[in-house]
């Protein structure tokens, strides 16, 4: 159960409050160590509680409340482990699903129990992926819950079924695919180590710690929004810098560059959700 | 005799058929690029057409990211030189100002932007370039000083607008953007570039 320990911190005035201590530290000679080191003093004014917290509990609530034209909750939902075993599921995911032959990351799973147990359509199952101010998003919040009870848990990625290794291998294609009018591939940016876009440090994700320390930290709290952010949303993010057209939410692509991304972090202890700049 | 002749070889052919079953790899590069078909759309400048249809140096770039081979370098540097267009009335060098403001802008291109809006070049997202910038990126080299270390003779400033225009002219799957090829900066813009590398009034060279 997450702990609610952010009474007097809102997360608003601290994302404030972090900005303008960035930008004066900014002014002193090494610029880019410092905007490591704030975000870093940041985490660590919240290690007791991190704003994710509250969409941890909005999701528990969502996973158990009956819904939808069925009036069923999501307990009976399969992710992978068994049916309503949430405990350590995601650490294995994406994986191979028998009874949709094909292989799933969590959103895509969780969009199939929402339909097939609570009777959504397409359509209400894959509203609103990204929240807002003022419009939250059920996927985040659940996508909170199901990450936080693998917190502690290694990642354990399976590749030995055909489709898990065939997913692995269209995502590590995907990865290296360059086009666009900028000719950037995710590999522009992310297979060296140290480099900077800007002051923002870029993992090099061929690099297996570097690729555990990101894969692991995601979704997390994203003090610059406000709001927990998702793998499916840094990955569209990234996409949109890479000046590629928009991936479609919860499509086989997303699954499949998500597939190399967590093998490529195999092992990791999951820390998720975490908290970013 | 003549059928063990028979069964002889249909056991070497089955062996070899089997081979090369085993042998083939599943079309990886190719499956991939059916998925990013049906699952990405166009939005904005961001088009399906400029993801899906890649030119020889992007094709090749993307199947061999550990680099091409020396010779495939060479051959596909020709090439991409060889499509460099230099300006027609043979001036190379804009307005340093205006140069800084596109090193600075970030926008262009992307899903989220205008389509027909004004393209940045993003230089400092990369490089370092003046003193006075102090958030940049270290992908590229630092271009600190690139005009006073280097001068401005007409082979550095027709190289410098080759690398600008198109930077796998001399540098086979940099991962810089080629500007010009591309088409995301126009000749005028390129020229403030330049401006901004090599006149000595520039920041870059102060």
């Amino acid at each position: 159960m997450p702990r609610l320990a952010l009474k007097s911190l809102p997360g608003l005035s601290l994302g404030a409050l972090l900005a303008v201590s960035v930008l004066s530290s900014a002014q002193a000679q090494n610029a880019n160590q410092s905007a490591t080191d704030e975000i870093a003093k940041y985490r660590q004014m919240l290690a007791d509680g991190n704003p994710a917290e509250l969409w941890e509990m909005r999701g528990q609530e969502l996973w158990q409340k009956k819904l939808g034209p069925n009036q069923q909750s999501l307990e009976q939902c399969d992710l992978g482990k068994g049916p309503g075993v949430t405990k350590g599921a995601y650490a294995e995911l994406p994986r191979y699903f028998k009874d949709t032959n094909k292989v799933m990351d969590l959103e895509q799973r969780l969009m199939h129990c929402r339909m097939s147990l609570q009777g959504l359509t397409r359509e209400q199952a894959v509203k609103t992926p990204f929240g807002s101010a003022g419009n939250p998003s059920d996927i985040e919040a659940l996508v909170s819950f199901l990450t936080a009870e693998s917190r502690g848990i290694k990642l354990a990625i399976s590749t030995k079924h055909p489709a898990e290794k065939q997913a692995y291998e269209i995502g590590k294609k995907i990865f290296y695919y360059r086009a666009g009018s900028h000719d950037f591939s995710c590999a522009s940016c992310h297979s060296v180590e140290g480099q900077r876009i800007r002051m923002q440090d870029l993992p090099n994700l061929n690099n297996k710690a570097n690729a555990q320390a990101a894969y692991s930290t995601w979704p997390a709290y994203r003090v610059s929004q406000g709001e927990v952010r998702t793998m499916q949303h840094r990955l569209n993010d990234c996409f949109r810098q890479q000046r590629f057209p928009a991936p479609d939410y919860a499509s086989d692509s997303i699954t499949a560059l998500t597939m190399f991304l967590a093998k490529s972090a195999d092992g990791a202890v999951m820390n998720a959700p975490a908290l970013k700049r | 005799m003549k059928n063990l002749r028979v069964h002889h070889a249909s056991v070497l052919l089955a062996a070899i058929f089997s081979t090369a079953v085993v042998a083939a790899e599943p079309d990886y590069a190719k499956a991939a690029l059916e998925m990013m078909k049906a699952d990405f759309k166009s939005k904005g400048p961001a088009t399906m057409e400029r993801m899906v249809q890649q030119d020889e140096a992007q094709a090749q770039c993307s199947a061999n990211p550990q680099g091409l081979k020396p010779k495939q370098a060479k051959k596909l540097e020709q090439a991409q030189l060889a499509a460099v267009k230099y300006p027609a009335d043979a001036q190379y060098m804009g307005d340093w100002k205006n140069g800084e403001k596109i090193a600075q802008n970030g926008r262009g291109m992307q899903s989220s932007d205008a389509v027909g809006s004004v393209n940045g070049g993003n230089c400092y997202a990369c490089h370092q370039m003046s003193k006075a910038e102090i958030s940049f990126g270290n992908i590229g080299p630092s271009l600190y000083q690139y005009g006073k270390l280097r001068g401005s003779s007409p082979e550095i400033v027709k190289y410098t607008w080759g690398k600008l225009y198109n930077a796998q002219a001399y540098n086979a799957c940099s991962k810089m953007p080629r500007f010009g090829h591309n088409g995301v900066l126009t000749e005028e813009q390129l020229k403030d570039v330049m401006a901004l590398l090599l006149d000595v009034e520039s920041p870059v060279n102060k």
